[in-house]
């Protein structure tokens, strides 16, 4: 039996609700290359912003799915849902 | 000395006809529980001679007339499964206990194929009523309108342990754990206060501490006495507040972690005082505070936040396993245990993968950005209750596992092989394994016992007071030898 594994997994896959820290994030993958320090920094702004709008996009596509199934008539349906107490 | 943590969850789950005026819960969950095809069609009636609910652990028996329904209502309410589960209608719920397990990680496919036979049957009932309605069902805790239905769990102890023992390093425990358990909720029931979102489905009905009631004056610590087997040894705890969880990582902590700290306590473990002055009040404090930061008061003077009282208890845990051999799935308890509360002490929205109370929130959270919802928006309580619609195609725990969005436990086919299959390593084995190849032969079944039909002989219980016994390797060489239950009770006899 595999256990699968959750501890230190790749950030790209944590979270549904990153957009909005996705911009304040600083840290970000570091490179073994000798680039000069502000075309690091050049591409890492690059990075970021491009994983920030994969996130929102990512989000966009998940709202649009919920909206999708989400019962309709929500007021009544959940007026509705009425249970007896248990247990 | 603590006992292998043989243990289980018995959920009890929500359920509604739309566009039914009539609807009656009770004959749709009677419809339910019998739509379902198990691999046997035997009528098995459950054994309710060996129960007793109103028997207190403090001792006493309380006052009170046992439920004993007739024979046909019996049949037609219970069904016993070939994994070794029981799947039935309990008031105006169906429930599904799961087969007794040895390890965390057996219970989440377990709890989990529970889910798939509630679905299964839905699926079947659903071709029964009229084309104009249908039957869903909700693995949650509350209709948000102070009813409650439960999630419990029971975990095998040792008799010795003393009950005040319990009460006193248990309660701490059941209180700060929410913040790993917590199913979510929108709002606040049982005049609880007022909040927009809070961690657990549950924390608002429980109005005392210690008591023999399930239904109303919800306690903390629920004292029956009923341990399903050998009462001069065992003891069952029956924990009463948890949230039925869809995550399956919130489920593996939940129970893995408690059974590690009962464990504790049986052996003496737990010296530390963590008193809490008000457990009621604290609980939905905790509950009510989804930063994690809420300070509870001590009986001591001190002020902890249940992060800090879990960060306590876990000491305690590396302490004692640092002279014991832990097995592997409790060693992953403890990493995972330990990481959670870390991340939750940072910034609880880390646990947007694991943790239901923050799966949920920031799914709520997204779509109110986008939507310009407000909390008490009818379409927020509606994203609310279908997090736990059981359907995959219109449950949103069921989206989020198709995206990908939630971490996995166990894999989709040991979910399936748990539907068919008992657990081999503790007496749900003997039982299922009979049922599967004895079932019209069955008469009767309860966890602690099953009596068969045998020809022009009376009819005769083989009782099963060990749960660690009538495993695969106890009974497989018996079970192949037998191929009627005449041969099979008179091989038991003779040995």
């Amino acid at each position: 039996m595999k256990i699968h594994a959750i501890l230190g997994r790749d950030p790209d896959s944590q979270g549904l609700l990153q957009v909005t820290r996705a911009a304040d994030q600083t840290q970000s993958r570091k490179t073994q290359d000798k680039e000069s320090g502000k075309s690091k920094e050049t591409r890492e702004a690059k990075d970021l912003s491009e994983r920030g709008k994969k996130l929102k996009e990512d989000m966009d596509e998940l709202v649009d799915e919920i909206d999708e199934v989400l019962e309709e008539n929500a007021e009544e349906f959940v007026k509705n849902y009425i249970q007896r107490g248990g247990e | 000395m603590a006992v292998k943590k043989v243990m289980g969850t018995e959920v009890e789950y929500g359920i509604t006809v739309v566009n039914d005026r009539d609807f009656d819960p009770i004959s749709s969950c009677v419809l339910l529980v019998n739509a379902y095809r198990d691999k046997t069609d035997a009528k098995i009636l459950w054994d309710y001679d060996q129960e007793n609910p109103l028997a207190d652990a403090r001792g006493f028996q309380a006052d009170g007339e046992k439920y004993t329904p007739n024979q046909q209502e019996n049949i037609t309410r219970n069904k016993t499964l070939v994994n070794g589960a029981r799947y039935y209608v309990d008031h105006a719920h169906p429930e599904y206990s799961t087969p007794e397990c040895t390890n965390v990680l057996d219970l989440v496919k377990h709890e989990k194929a529970g889910e798939l036979i509630l679905e299964r049957s839905r699926i079947e009932a659903n071709a029964l009523v009229p084309d104009r309605c249908q039957i869903l069902v909700y693995k949650n805790n509350s209709d948000r309108k102070g009813n409650s239905y439960g999630c419990h769990e029971n975990f095998l102890m040792d008799r010795r342990t003393s009950f005040k023992q319990i009460i006193e390093k248990f309660i701490p425990f059941l209180v700060s754990r929410q913040v790993y358990t917590g199913a979510g909720k929108v709002g606040s029931e049982n005049r609880a206060g007022a909040v927009d979102y809070q961690i657990s489905q549950r924390s608002d009905f429980f109005e005392t501490e210690v008591a023999l009631d399930t239904m109303v004056k919800r306690p903390i610590i629920n004292t029956r006495d009923e341990p399903h087997a050998d009462r001069e040894k065992y003891r069952r705890l029956h924990v009463i507040v948890a949230d039925s969880n869809m995550a399956e990582p919130t489920i593996y902590l939940k129970s893995g972690v408690t059974a590690i700290i009962l464990s504790m306590i049986e052996d003496g473990a737990i010296q530390t005082d963590l008193v809490i002055r008000d457990p009621v009040k604290a609980m939905k404090e905790i509950s009510h505070d989804t930063s994690c930061t809420k300070k509870v008061q001590l009986d001591n003077g001190k002020k902890l936040t249940a992060i800090e009282l879990q960060e306590e208890y876990l000491d305690l845990a590396h302490k004692y396993f640092a002279t014991r051999e832990a097995d592997a799935v409790t060693r992953d308890v403890i990493v995972r245990w330990e990481s959670v509360l870390k991340r939750l002490k940072e910034d609880p929205d880390q646990l947007g993968r694991e943790i239901d109370w923050v799966i949920k929130k920031q799914l709520i959270q997204a779509f109110m950005n986008r939507k310009n919802y407000t909390w008490d928006s009818p379409r927020v309580g509606m994203i609310d209750l279908q997090y736990h619609d059981i359907r995959p195609e219109k449950g949103l725990y069921h989206l989020l596992v198709r995206q990908e969005k939630v971490d996995r436990i166990v894999s989709d086919q040991d979910i399936e092989d748990a539907v068919y299959n008992p657990p081999e390593d503790t007496r749900a084995y003997f039982r299922g394994m009979c049922l599967k190849r004895y079932g019209s032969a069955i008469f009767g079944v309860n966890w602690d016992s099953i009596s068969f039909n045998l020809k022009d002989q009376p009819i005769k219980r083989i009782l099963m007071a060990e749960p660690l016994k009538g495993t695969k390797e106890h009974v497989q060489e018996l079970l192949d030898r037998s191929t009627s239950t005449e041969e099979l009770v008179a091989n038991l006899t003779a040995e």
